[in-house]
């Protein structure tokens, strides 16, 4: 724990920010090899808030969105350094279940990945590997809040054992939202989950990111400075690795603090 | 001129096109339509192209014409019998040949009187029967003659035809002459006439075997052949009815399917466990060692695993039996033979694992990262990920593998010859040796024969069955396969 002597914290600080904060990543650093990918990145993930990870391609921010549930360990090579913690509890402690972690913290990707089974078996997918339910009657319940919380129910109830691979792909994209949604998380990471889809599909999402937000914790990386604007409360920028600054996501499109902040935003670079 | 001699010329000209094209589109004003190479290769191809193609015709007509001559002007009392017609132009194709070898001195001492020619013939260690005839001799010189004049006038007309289209060809270069198009239209029609020649290959494999195997059912009724359950081709049975022997089937299909099947038993689950490890388990390192090691396998020659079985495993499997059976029941006696149908199976099965694995392996990597992914961020552990997500995403591709890996345990030879032995029986028990359709067709075909007999015959009707099994086991993992690659292009 001598990364709290390195920041200058006191533990009874760290205890109050942990607290408040649902997620918190202090020092983070990622290597893939030998290349280095993140600098001591410090940021705090507040409860049922949007923040949205911004950021020139290769900054980092996906890097740091896949730290948040370990997806990093699927990589080989890829090592974690510094601290991350989820109310509290450091995730890359030995004794965290990873399996658990993610059933916490799930994760909607950039390209919609429906597996190839219906759309009542990819929604069933989370509770059954958790065991959530026991019943028929059960998943038929946790496929329809899905799927209504996922905006998707109204399109798909006359369809559900249809080929989720046959939906557009804003419907897939909303059906891997059902999909996490239906394991309960607190968290949702979403890594620029509109980048495939059309205006009308992610304006769509967008509308769903808005709603999520009153019962999940949501951290979304977009290449979108109009999407970044619209769906977060918070928004942090990273350049090169580091995080450059992090704040209301208002004050941020008005007044950056830093000059790299507000040449990014401008169109400048990246 | 040997034809050799000529082409080489033919080839020559067709050089010295090229230059000739390529200099005169690099010396014509303005910029040309194609580059002055794609003109020199056009100019190349109009000398090359008819004058090949007149050489090839030609050396197939010729011969035929010539021996058509041949056969005319023999003598009519030798026409009489075609046995004899057949022997006596042989002995003139025979000494045409050695006429050839022979020194012109010899030749002249023949004509003269001084020696005879059996002796001038034998001294050139040409064959001859006794009383060689006359006619023969002087159709054997005008047979040479023929084929003299044929070969000069191919010559001189093939070296025409070239240097002609040479010149048109040259004509026709200029800034504005779409070279490039007519040369790749040519390279185009080149690789369609090699992949043809594959398939029509193949489609002669099968009329060849079609037109004997016809040949068979003529002397033995086709429902005989697929529904007997006797396979004694020898002799006759009593009352068989004198085809000379008992050609059923059913012995051979049922031990061909039953061994393939052991096969598969063995190597589909291991095949598909060390697939299922090597694509999503083992690191980098240990791929790149032991994928290669796998495929070795692949490569042994199947006699090898012949030897493997009759060495290793069959004796291995018998005095296993023998042990268990002396500890259950006091008696040591084997209940499975050394040459069985589990031993076959066994080593055929060895055989195919690396198949199974390797064709297992490619189409599970196939299986996109972002399923792995969306399971695995859903809080899925790598085992059901594997279970629920990506085998049940490769299913049709595995199952066309497993077909496509069928196919090769059916038409398998060389390990059921020393593994499960020759025996044509018909019945279920595994440790008794049993025997498949391939080593039947070896069988019939090795030694000192002639393809009249229904006993030889039978292999080209066997060889047909098996080809018909292989095809539709194939078609229909081709289409499996195809049917699943459209799922994620």
């Amino acid at each position: 724990m001598n990364m709290i002597a390195e920041t200058k914290l006191e533990p009874k600080q760290v205890q109050t920010m942990q607290n408040s904060f649902k997620m918190l990543g202090r020092n983070v650093t990622v290597h893939y090899g030998a290349k280095q990918a993140l600098f001591d990145v410090n940021l705090a993930i507040r409860q049922n808030t949007v923040t949205a990870l911004i950021g020139p391609s290769g900054c980092g921010k996906s890097t740091f969105l896949r730290c948040l549930n370990r997806m990093n360990d699927t990589i080989d090579n890829c090592r974690v350094g510094g601290e991350i913690t989820l109310e509290g509890q450091d995730i890359y402690d030995p004794s965290i279940d990873v399996v658990e972690l993610r059933a916490r913290v799930g994760m909607v990707f950039q390209k919609p990945n429906p597996f190839p089974k219906s759309i009542y078996e990819n929604v069933a997918y989370g509770p059954r590997i958790h065991g959530l339910a026991r019943s028929k009657v059960d998943f038929d319940q946790i496929v329809e809040t899905s799927l209504i919380k996922a905006g998707l129910w109204n399109e798909v109830k006359d369809r559900l054992h249809e080929a989720g691979t046959g939906l557009s792909g804003g419907q897939q994209q909303r059906l891997c939202i059902a999909r996490a949604v239906a394991v309960s998380p607190e968290v949702i990471l979403m890594d620029e989950p509109c980048s495939a889809l059309d205006p009308i599909a992610t304006a769509k999402v967008e509308e769903l990111i808005h709603e999520l937000r009153s019962n999940y914790t949501i951290v979304i990386v977009t290449h979108s400075m109009q999407q970044a604007a619209r769906v977060s409360q918070r928004t942090a920028m990273f350049h090169l690795g580091q995080l450059v600054e992090e704040n209301d996501t208002d004050k941020i499109f008005t007044n950056p603090d830093e000059s790299r902040t507000q040449d990014y935003i401008m169109g400048r670079f990246g | 001129m040997t034809s050799s001699m000529l082409i080489l010329i033919v080839a020559l000209i067709g050089i010295f096109a090229y230059f000739a094209g390529r200099i005169r589109a690099a010396g014509s004003n303005g910029r040309t339509h194609s580059r002055p190479g794609y003109h020199g290769a056009y100019v190349a191809l109009s000398a090359l192209i008819p004058a090949l193609a007149l050489v090839l015709v030609w050396s197939i007509a010729a011969p035929i014409y010539i021996n058509g001559k041949v056969h005319a002007a023999l003598p009519s009392d030798l026409k009489s019998d075609p046995a004899i017609e057949a022997l006596s132009f042989n002995s003139v194709v025979g000494i045409s040949r050695g006429l050839e070898t022979i020194p012109a001195s010899e030749v002249a001492a023949a004509r003269s009187g001084t020696k005879t020619w059996n002796e001038v013939l034998a001294a050139g260690n040409v064959p001859v029967a006794g009383d060689l005839r006359p006619e023969i001799i002087s159709a054997a010189q005008s047979m040479n003659a023929m084929t003299e004049s044929s070969r000069s006038t191919l010559a001189a007309i093939a070296v025409a035809v070239s240097l002609v289209g040479g010149f048109l060809g040259y004509r026709r270069v200029s800034a504005r002459f779409r070279a490039r198009n007519l040369v790749e239209r040519v390279i185009l029609v080149g690789l369609v006439l090699c992949s043809s020649i594959a398939i029509l290959t193949t489609i002669g494999i099968v009329f060849s075997m079609l037109s004997e195997a016809v040949r068979f059912f003529a002397v033995v009724p086709p429902h005989q052949f697929f529904f007997g359950t006797v396979w004694d081709p020898r002799f006759a049975a009593a009352g068989s009815g004198g085809a000379g022997g008992q050609f059923g089937l059913i012995p051979l299909l049922a031990g061909t399917l039953y061994i393939a099947f052991v096969a598969m038993l063995f190597a589909v689950p291991v095949g598909l466990f060390s697939a299922i490890y090597m694509s999503e388990y083992a690191s980098p390192k240990f791929r790149a060692l032991a994928k290669p090691a796998l495929e070795v396998l692949a490569g042994i020659p199947t006699i090898v695993y012949g030897f493997f079985a009759l060495t290793a495993v069959g004796p291995f499997l018998r005095d296993l039996s023998s042990s268990l059976n002396h500890l259950v029941t006091g008696d040591a006696s084997n209940f499975i033979q050394a040459q069985s149908v589990i031993t076959a199976g066994i080593v055929m099965g060895i055989m195919l694992i690396p198949f199974v694995s390797s064709l297992s392996d490619d189409i599970i990597t196939q299986v996109p990262r972002s399923l792995r992914d969306g399971s695995l961020g859903l809080g899925a552990t790598r085992s059901e990920t594997i279970k629920k997500v990506v085998l049940p995403a490769a299913l049709p591709g595995i199952v066309g593998a497993l077909l496509l890996t069928a196919s090769r345990a059916v038409g398998e030879t060389m390990i059921v010859v020393l593994a499960a032995g020759v025996a044509a029986r018909l019945q279920l028990n595994p440790f008794e040796p049993m025997t498949t359709v391939t080593v039947k067709i070896v069988n019939q075909l090795t030694g000192d024969l002639e393809f009249t007999s229904p006993q030889t015959l039978v292999a080209f009707a066997l060889g047909i069955t098996l080809f018909a099994i292989t095809l539709m086991l194939n078609i229909y993992a081709l289409y499996i396969v195809r049917k699943y690659r459209e799922q994620y292009e």
